[in-house]
């Protein structure tokens, strides 16, 4: 809603760092969603601590592969600069939303001083998006893996049809019997053939 | 079953000295105790800490500044660890770039000196910057709370350099520095091996000098428990350091370590080559590009005498630095806090059944006269005077 003025809330400076295009996009178009519209994405890691210091966000989202997390944790340590950013987890009772953050696999910093209920929307919603892109990511591998498996069928098929000079139905009702009769995935069996004829090549 | 055996899952990062850990799981020490020990590797070490204290890791291989930092809540969520041991002494150095260490050289360093002749010759290089309006150098350490970082600036420090004025210390995580250097991000490095010697073999770094010469069988990391962990499962607790101690002692020896750098190699593990594995295990290290092998005394002891043994007096000097570099206030309650981390208790009972001698105190004086431990600059650190050390260091 263009025309809406920002509350305090959706004024929050969110930086997301993450190397990983697709996730980052996911949780920024979240966030937009959400109505915070000052999202920045960082995926340039050189000298990060200075572009972080520049960008000066409230809220630091990072994916818990990246090792560079370790350098946000150099600056609890930068008392200078009065907009501290300090881990998001600093009292016993919050131990629910680190373990929420860290199954999902992301790590929340926040600007020391603000206030518990103005960042415990943007977390969950980290949190909720992180866990959808995971849950893509998998559909995503079992879609590859479904493709490499049709792939390696129609070689296994092609293989058959010339050397045995039968039809394509036939060469598939074969490679299913076979499955069938020995306890295997189709997609083994095809394997099989296609390991078989490279060897008696 | 009983309440020793079982499964712990352990996060590592990967570093040499994982070796203890990797070698419990691998050459059955950990079987041989009724430990299903499965490791896990991390990226980083902020990763490492979150993941025990939610409970993904029963144990971690941890920064020793870090089970103290993490007791004391600094910076993060306050969870008290326990410290049964300690994972070896040493396998740290500080490397710097070959044109810094073209200057170093003009000014006096020499390859293989001392902590004092190399400190001397930075120095002179970091006056002369400033004199010429250069921006100063740029050191990176892999944590804020490490040996590394404690190390560095001990050393910096004690040669007249301030290492929050004169120098940049920035953070970087250790599969980053050698490219970081190459590019000329930053002007040298302290880490543990394999990256120091990396950073050697591909020809962009010298190793200037090995922590070890700046504190004497000096600490690293610990096995790092949760504190309630231990006290739920006391006995699983005491398996698992006889496991990593009984490892420990075969990474010690030297006709194993062809085999244990094979096994760091796998890309599971360290994935470094094993001939440059070799190099921080065996203490024999080029220092410079094309440089033939060094022998750098007690450069890193898995095992050795009391090498796994946690010596309060460490975890007491840690929080010293905490102190000196502002990173918390003092108080008598930190102290105390901090004194309870490290469990030389656990380790004796745990080592009873093995017959092994450990120490009877639970401190020593670092660097008491005529001790093989102690500091280059030859200040003893005494934890029953811990107050007066302080004094003098702020």
């Amino acid at each position: 809603m263009p025309d809406e003025k920002p509350t305090a809330e959706t004024a929050l400076h969110i930086l997301i760092v993450d190397q990983n295009v697709m996730r980052a996009s996911i949780l920024e178009e979240g966030l937009r969603e959400a109505g915070y519209s000052r999202v920045t994405i960082l995926r340039e890691m050189k000298n990060l601590m200075r572009r972080i210091v520049d960008l000066d966000p409230d809220v630091i989202f990072i994916d818990l592969e990246n090792p560079n997390r370790d350098v946000l944790e150099q600056m609890f340590q930068v008392s200078r600069s009065v907009h501290r950013p300090i881990a998001m987890f600093v009292d016993r009772s919050e131990t629910d939303m680190i373990e929420a953050a860290v199954d999902a696999g992301v790590g929340a910093y926040v600007v020391d001083g603000l206030r518990k209920e103005r960042v415990k929307a943007v977390l969950d919603m980290a949190v909720s998006r992180f866990n959808a892109f995971s849950k893509l990511r998998e559909e995503l591998d079992r879609a590859r893996a479904a493709l490499d498996e049709r792939k390696l069928v129609d070689r296994a098929k092609g293989i058959l049809m010339s050397s045995k000079g039968m039809s394509e139905e036939a060469a598939y009702a074969l490679l299913r019997k076979a499955a069938m009769n020995e306890n295997r995935r189709i997609s083994e069996v095809a394997q099989s053939v296609v390991t078989a004829a490279r060897l008696l090549k | 079953m009983n309440s020793a055996s079982g499964v712990v899952v352990a996060g590592f990062i990967p570093l040499l000295d994982c070796a203890p850990l990797v070698a419990a799981a691998e050459k059955g020490f950990a079987l041989d105790e009724g430990i299903d020990l499965t490791l896990v590797r991390e990226t980083s070490w902020a990763n490492i800490r979150d993941r025990l204290v939610v409970g993904h890791f029963d144990a971690a291989h941890m920064l020793g500044p870090m089970a103290v930092a993490s007791t004391l809540g600094i910076g993060h969520l306050q969870v008290a660890m326990a410290a049964p041991m300690s994972l070896g002494l040493g396998g740290n150095a500080i490397t710097v770039s070959l044109p810094l260490w073209e200057t170093m050289q003009a000014a006096g360093a020499q390859e293989g000196a001392s902590p004092q002749v190399q400190g001397r010759a930075l120095r002179q290089v970091v006056n002369e910057r400033e004199r010429t309006g250069k921006p100063p150098l740029t050191f990176a350490m892999v944590y804020p709370f490490s040996c590394h970082n404690y190390e560095l600036r001990y050393w910096l420090a004690a040669c007249g350099i301030d290492p929050d004025r004169d120098v940049r210390l920035i953070v970087l995580p250790p599969p980053l520095l050698v490219d970081a250097l190459r590019e000329g991000q930053v002007d040298g490095f302290c880490v543990g091996e394999p990256w120091n010697s990396l950073a050697v073999a591909v020809g962009v770094g010298c190793i200037l000098v090995a922590t070890t010469a700046i504190w004497r069988l000096s600490p690293e990391k610990v096995l790092g428990l949760r504190r309630e962990w231990t006290h739920r499962f006391p006995e699983r607790t005491a398996a698992l350091v006889r496991a990593i101690f009984r490892a420990g002692q075969w990474c010690q020896r030297a006709e194993n370590h062809e085999e244990l750098a094979r096994l760091l190699s796998e890309q599971r593990y360290v994935g470094a080559p094993a001939h440059i594995l070799l190099r921080g295990l065996s203490g024999k290290l080029p220092l410079a590009p094309g440089g033939e092998p060094r022998a750098v005394p007690d450069f890193y002891l898995p095992s050795r005498q009391t090498a796994t043994f946690p010596w309060a007096s460490h975890a007491l000097w840690f929080y010293s630095q905490m102190v000196r570099w502002k990173q918390i206030e003092h108080s008598a309650a930190s102290l105390a806090a901090v004194r309870e981390t490290y469990r030389p208790d656990l380790y004796r009972s745990a080592l009873a059944p093995l017959n092994i001698t450990a120490p009877s105190l639970d401190m020593k004086v670092e660097g008491a006269p005529g001790a093989p431990d102690g500091f280059f600059d030859d200040r003893a650190f005494d934890p029953d005077q811990f107050e007066s050390y302080l004094q003098q260091a702020l």
